[in-house]
């Protein structure tokens, strides 16, 4: 989960890190407030789930309260790569001396935790200045150490290795602390006085350690909700696979094409759908089926993918599976789509999915007269045929 | 011959009493795999379809020795199963559990290489050497698995475990054989890469071609192909690359640190070239890779 700036600043604000102060508003009138609040200048920042909205557009400067006011108005309302600007983050302009980058992350060629940093910071980073990078232990809490060496060689000395070395050691126990897989801070910036800011973070969670993280969690509910709200047809599906707890089949996501797609699992749904897109036909949806779903829930999702105007095909498509009665997926796609008042053999416009109860699958699917394929035919060789039909 | 999992692997569950576990037991011993003993904290005493379970691996392992392990916990226990199997000198940790924390996954890591224990997954539906033992639950039932896989001269190495059991099956109804077929788990961080497998599989005299699986995501790929291109492998190698239509469509976006760590590495394309340039035979289609894995295989068929 991706937290929004205003949020992970205010976490690094509890863990004693310099952060700007700063005033979150929902409208212009606010912002103006807030400007006069914190002193003449300002940055007017969009809290968006992106990255790169300096580019974007998203994040202005203001001298005054009246520049406050109008630059905030400007955004509130805008959609910046299809998010709507809804809350704005005013915060005292920091006078930049220089500018630094500091990430965390996991790095697969380690397997380990790393953590980057360059002593020249900016949009731009990742492809200018030298980078250093430090992987630390999972195991051995880090040591103070670890961030002295990091300001060592990034050439400083003095009141400001002790500054920075402190900053490091401390994100690197944030990381850990709040089983983050990415804290970015990007610029680090030391002010013409000679303080440190924290001028912006990036802040993502494992969503897999939320089971551990919940206080952390509910301190986080705007972050939270935002990364919670997905389409109305995800949700249907979504609800679809909670209410039987059967296989698995819940990541449905949507696209513009008239070819319904029920794919699975993993690797074979990626298989699937490049096979579908290199034959040129066009897909209505991605969706991963797996486990051993039952009939009524593999009959409810071809009824949602159905559901879509535009579509009127649909394929059934699996690998060689090991746990998936393949007679049951059978009758679940037959019985959706008589329940909508459709022909199978006109709607199906091949199926293939090999494995446990393949021959009684078959007998149901010749019934009705559906194109089905076995273990015999490759998954792209299946493709291959139901693009003869269109 | 065949690499990690053969006749003489003895097997110990954790989780042993899981509704999934208990399954994979039980067909697992139909397949002829020596499932010697569980573990589940708590239920010391009881059997699953024979097998003796007790509460810790210290115990199993004094009353039936064992020189690998599943772990098939919920996710949340996970790091605490594999100290448990590392501490006790188990040689072999397969973990099946998928959506484990990251944090835990590195420290796993760590610990794995500090005891010198080789780790296959997370999320990895296991290790197959056709006709001789599974560690896992790849493949299914008995029966299929046996339909699926045959013995022969390909090596298997797979991001899915699905689609292990699909290539596994397609090679074998074209007459081909595999020798030890692993699914290594999808994600970025594992306990054994392409890279890590490839020198037992170089080693091992029944396997003369290796067919891998490649998915989205990480760089264990760009590893692989940088590794080749110095050091020059005997076994041909044929890679097909999944999720290409990542690149056309929008794809995650890494952000500065992304960019900076894994490079313009991690698309399927970016990879599929890699591994050409290195030499590796990279299949469009599925339906390619019999007829080229013949060609490959020349008189070792």
């Amino acid at each position: 989960m991706r937290v929004l700036e205003f949020e992970a600043k205010q976490l690094l604000r509890e863990q004693g890190l310099p952060v700007p102060q700063s005033k979150l508003v929902n409208s212009s009138k606010e912002a103006a407030e807030a400007a006069q609040f914190l002193g003449e200048a300002v940055v007017i920042k969009a809290q968006l789930p992106i990255g790169g909205r300096m580019k974007a557009g998203g994040i202005r400067f203001a001298a005054s309260q009246a520049g406050a006011e109008s630059e905030a108005g400007a955004l509130f309302g805008q959609k910046i790569r299809g998010f709507l600007v809804e809350r704005i983050l005013v915060e005292t302009q920091i006078d930049i001396d220089r500018e630094l980058y500091l990430g965390i992350l996991y790095e697969a060629s380690t397997r380990s935790p790393v953590l980057i940093a360059s002593a020249s910071g900016g949009i731009d980073v990742e492809v200018t200045g030298t980078v250093i990078r430090r992987p630390f232990s999972c195991v051995i809490p880090p040591g103070d150490y670890i961030g002295r060496q990091v300001a060592a060689d990034l050439g400083f000395s003095g009141k400001n290795l002790l500054r920075l070395g402190s900053l490091v050691t401390q994100l690197m126990h944030c990381f850990l602390r709040w089983d983050a897989t990415l804290l970015e801070i990007n610029p680090l910036v030391v002010d013409k006085v000679g303080h440190w800011w924290i001028a912006d973070v990036h802040l993502e969670l494992d969503d897999d350690a939320a089971f551990r993280q919940k206080d952390l969690l509910e301190k986080l509910s705007t972050s939270s909700s935002l990364a919670a709200s997905i389409s109305d047809f995800e949700l249907r599906a979504r609800q679809i696979n909670q209410k039987d707890h059967r296989g698995v089949a819940g990541r449905l996501v949507p696209f513009d094409g008239n070819l319904g797609l029920l794919i699975g699992g993993g690797g074979a749904s990626l298989t699937s759908f490049d096979a579908v897109l290199d034959a040129g036909l066009k897909p209505a949806n991605y969706c991963e089926i797996g486990g051993n779903p039952s009939v009524w829930k593999i009959q409810e999702l071809t009824k949602l993918i159905l559901s879509q105007p535009q579509v009127d095909r649909l394929a059934v498509i699996m690998n060689v599976v090991s746990n998936t009665r393949v007679d049951l997926v059978a009758r679940g796609v037959i019985k959706g789509i008589l329940q909508m008042g459709k022909e199978p053999s006109k709607v199906i416009v091949g199926f293939r999915v090999p494995g446990s109860w393949e021959d009684e699958g078959k007998a149901i699917l010749d019934y009705y007269g559906v194109p089905n394929f076995g273990r015999e035919t490759s998954i792209d060789q299946v493709v291959e045929a139901i693009k003869c039909q269109f | 011959m065949s690499i990690l999992a053969n006749e003489d692997t003895r097997i110990l569950v954790q989780g042993i009493t899981g509704r999934e576990a208990a399954t994979f037991v039980s067909e697992s011993i139909q397949y002829g795999a020596q499932i010697m003993a569980g573990v589940t904290p708590g239920k010391g005493g009881l059997t699953v379809n024979g097998v003796p379970v007790f509460d810790t691996v210290a115990q199993a392992l004094k009353a039936a020795p064992c020189n690998a392990t599943i772990i098939s916990v919920p996710a949340s226990v996970v790091r605490d199963a594999a100290w448990e199997a590392f501490e006790n000198g188990l040689p072999l940790v397969l973990i099946v559990t998928e959506n484990i924390p990251k944090q835990d996954v590195a420290a796993i890591l760590e610990r794995a290489s500090v005891v010198g224990a080789r780790v296959v997954g997370p999320n990895s539906l296991g290790i197959i050497s056709p006709g001789l033992t599974r560690i896992g639950m790849c493949g299914g039932k008995a029966a299929d698995v046996r339909r699926a896989y045959k013995p022969g001269p390909v090596g298997v190495i797979s991001r899915s475990g699905g689609m292990m059991t699909e290539i596994a099956n397609l090679l074998t109804m074209n007459g081909i054989g595999q020798s030890t077929c692993v699914s290594i788990g999808g994600d970025p961080l594992i306990g054994s890469t392409f890279l890590d497998l490839l020198p037992l599989y170089e080693a091992d005299p029944q396997t003369r071609a290796l067919a891998l699986f490649c998915e989205p995501g990480g760089t264990m790929e760009e590893r692989l192909a940088e590794h080749l291109k110095n050091h020059p492998c005997q076994l041909p190698i044929l890679a097909f690359v999944a999720g290409r239509f990542a690149d056309r469509m929008q794809g995650q976006r890494f952000g500065h640190a992304g960019a900076i760590v894994e490079g313009s590495k991690g698309s399927p394309n970016g990879k599929m070239e890699v591994l050409r340039e290195a030499g590796v035979h990279v299949v469009d289609k599925l339906s390619q890779i019999p007829g080229i894995l013949r060609e490959l295989l020349g008189k070792d068929l």
